[in-house]
């Protein structure tokens, strides 16, 4: 094997196989996937996201929350996503279709948030939690988010309307309150934005459940 | 072994069996290499300490979240992130550039060519990994796994891969040794594949984004690629060098190494796909990658044949040479690391391992026990040679080989049980979330201790190196203590 041309030939051609089997075709398959509008009930899915849902995204990804937190549903029979109540379906190409970057994730630290905004829509939860989430979860080894948030005086209004109701050792000084910043507001108004589980051709939310 | 007589040269490494005349001309190729392939040994190796520091810090945040909490640009995301990719882009890639400029020299036998291009594509490598990681820790990151630098610095990195292929299809015409070695198949095919792999990823993923899923699909064709098609022809081509020429033996079968290189060509960059098992994407996808996966078990059985049957009545020289040790280590864990890797893309065992910490162990067995161990053996036969120096310190070279060796044990056995068994516990819904992150605590402290004694043999090596680089400067002194016995040709080319 010392002819030059060859080696080089061949080395263009193997890795321009998977070029085309994994990546053109893929492409062509899915790049183009668009919404699906319910034959029976006309709902559009999936949705695209509100602006600050879309600048909280970008939140997600700068803080590599996609690190320790999936956001994918495996099948039935597969794993125990379903059984852990993390989704009513597992996801399909369909569901990703408006996302900027595709945050899939590879590992589960922490549980999935395909469907967070399903299984818990409490704004104020998601604050203590973010905040620290010993608050919440005692015993879970995700870091404290405490910047996302400011400290300051209580105004001569009194404490505000968005104020953290936090207790005991998480309690602010005296006479201080702790308030979500623009970002904290953003990252949990993705959050809430999580739902994928539209009903979809290619991926039936089961009867039983659907009419829950 | 099975060859004739017209092989026996396609067997041995291109500068083998040198007579009088060729020492001198060895000696006049390592020279020539010295100035470029030190850059990219220094600043690789900068980066490693800057690595080691940030996995430690990553290591211990993940079992004591509270750790350094307050600080933004150091969150978990972050320090994990920058960790990743100051040792993939900064240490190993850096290491590998050094050592296939040296390969390829010493393979087509002239000295460097050109190394203008080789200096220029080592500045604007630091300089793009240093805005990169900078990047990361501003926050950002792309949070697209290995290709987490900003689209403001991997351009930077890309002109400088680009640059080293150029460099090494000149050197490859200009070659004076007509025979192409075994070690040349692979770095040619790396220098080549890599640019495609990474100009694809930076249009697709960062410039002009596609669209839903196909992202995942492009992130692990290039992600999955960067092992097989970058580290891992870099590794076995340093393999298949250093083996012969350390134990002055040919290498097991020619036919076998053929059919190895042809059979990687073309399964491997199939391969990434079942990184996505059980994810929304076609299952035609992944379950081709699935296959192509098991196919892997061809030319890993053959390199490992070829390799470890050429060790086969040497393994006494690994006493005396630490490139051999290094290399052995390394050539033994691709073995391992590979048929892990086939293992995990099966659909019943990535049920259980996959979002566990079973793939992390997997990729520190593989990036690490694997090519970084060999890069460590290929440094430790070339650095003398270009600086025409001894290693100052034989007890260095045991602490960095015991530390190092240990560390990663210690750090992979524990961690892919304890992967395996997080699987099966969160693959059970009747234990609670919670309960699973605490059974890892434990193992993640354990983790923390095997990270420490890594950075020890890293520092030990540093160390060793840098003392080599003062010795530089001072008149060359025969030295008291050979270490490296049965590998004299550097104290004669030093003459």
């Amino acid at each position: 094997m010392s002819y030059g041309p060859l080696l080089f030939l061949g080395i263009l051609l193997t890795l321009a196989s998977s070029w085309v089997g994994l990546v053109l075709m893929p492409h062509r398959q899915m790049g183009s996937l668009g919404q699906n509008t319910d034959t029976n009930t006309a709902a559009i899915y999936p949705m695209a996201r509100s602006g600050e849902a879309q600048q909280g995204a970008e939140h997600y990804r700068s803080l590599g929350c996609v690190y320790c937190h999936t956001q994918q549903v495996r099948p039935e029979g597969y794993g125990s996503d379903l059984e852990r109540g993390w989704g009513r379906r597992r996801t399909v190409s369909r569901d990703y279709i408006h996302d900027k970057t595709v945050m899939l994730g590879t590992m589960r630290t922490g549980p999935d948030l395909t469907n967070i905004g399903e299984r818990q829509s409490d704004t104020a939860w998601h604050y203590r939690h973010l905040y620290n989430p010993q608050i919440t979860s005692p015993g879970s080894i995700m870091p404290p988010h405490a910047f996302l948030f400011e400290t300051r005086p209580i105004g001569a209004f009194g404490r505000s309307t968005n104020a953290l109701v936090l207790e005991g050792a998480f309690a602010p000084r005296a006479g201080h309150e702790v308030v979500p910043t623009r970002r904290a507001e953003q990252l949990v108004a993705y959050l809430r934005s999580l739902k994928s589980s539209g009903d979809l051709p290619e991926a039936p939310v089961k009867k039983e459940e659907a009419s829950k | 072994m099975i060859h004739q007589s017209q092989t026996l040269r396609a067997l041995l490494p291109g500068d083998t069996g040198a007579e009088g005349g060729q020492k001198t001309a060895l000696a006049e190729i390592d020279a020539s290499c010295r100035v470029p392939v030190l850059f990219f040994f220094i600043s690789g190796l900068a980066w490693l300490l800057a690595g080691t520091v940030l996995a430690l810090v990553a290591s211990i945040k993940l079992h004591t979240p509270g750790f350094l909490a307050g600080w933004e640009w150091l969150t978990f995301s972050n320090v994990r992130t920058a960790h990743l990719n100051t040792v993939i882009y900064g240490f190993a890639s850096q290491i590998s550039v050094g050592v296939s400029v040296w390969l390829m020299c010493r393979l087509c036998r002239i000295p460097l060519p050109a190394p203008g291009l080789v200096t220029v594509a080592n500045l604007f490598y630091n300089l793009g990994v240093t805005v990169g990681v900078a990047g990361i820790l501003i926050g950002d990151s792309t949070a697209i796994e290995w290709l987490e630098m900003p689209r403001y610095a991997t351009p930077i990195l890309f002109f400088s891969y680009a640059l080293i292929a150029v460099w090494t299809i000149i050197t490859f015409r200009l070659r004076a040794e007509r025979h192409l070695y075994v070690s040349q198949w692979y770095l040619l095919a790396a220098v080549l594949w890599f640019p495609w792999l990474y100009g694809t990823a930076q249009v697709m993923l960062l410039i002009e984004p596609v669209r839903g899923v196909v992202q995942a699909a492009v992130n692990w064709w290039f992600a999955h690629n960067v092992l097989g098609l970058w580290f891992t022809p870099i590794g076995l081509a340093s393999i298949y060098y250093f083996i012969p020429k350390v134990i002055g033996r040919p290498i097991h079968s020619y036919y076998l190494s053929v059919l190895g290189f042809w059979s990687l060509a073309l399964f491997y960059n199939w391969n990434g796909m079942h990184h996505l098992v059980g994810g929304p994407l076609p299952a035609w996808m992944i379950t081709i990658s699935i296959v192509a996966s098991v196919m892997m078990l061809i030319p890993v059985i053959t390199v490992a044949i070829n390799h470890h049957f050429t060790m086969v009545g040497h393994f006494g020289k690994m006493r005396h040479s630490p490139t051999l040790r290094f290399i052995v280590f390394g050539a033994f864990s691709y073995t391992l690391a590979s048929l892990q890797g086939v293992a995990s893309a099966l659909r019943s065992v990535s049920e259980v391992t996959h979002f566990t910490h079973h793939t992390i162990a997997h990729a520190h067995l593989g990036m690490y026990a694997f090519f970084t161990m060999v890069m460590f053996g290929a440094m430790y036969y070339i650095l003398p040679r270009i600086t025409q120096r001894e290693w100052p310190s034989n007890g260095l070279i045991s602490l960095h080989f015991w530390g190092v060796a240990l560390g990663i044990l210690l750090y992979v056995v524990p961690m892919s049980v304890m992967g395996f068994i997080q699987g099966t516990r969160l693959n059970d819904p009747t234990i609670r979330f919670l309960d699973v992150v605490q059974f890892t605590l434990p193992w993640l402290q354990l983790r923390t201790l095997a990270g420490l004694l890594l950075a020890a043999g890293h520092a030990a090596f540093v160390v060793n190196v840098g003392w080599l680089l003062v010795r530089m400067f001072e008149p060359y002194r025969k030295p008291v203590v050979r270490i490296l016995t049965g590998e004299a040709e550097s104290l004669a080319a030093g003459k």
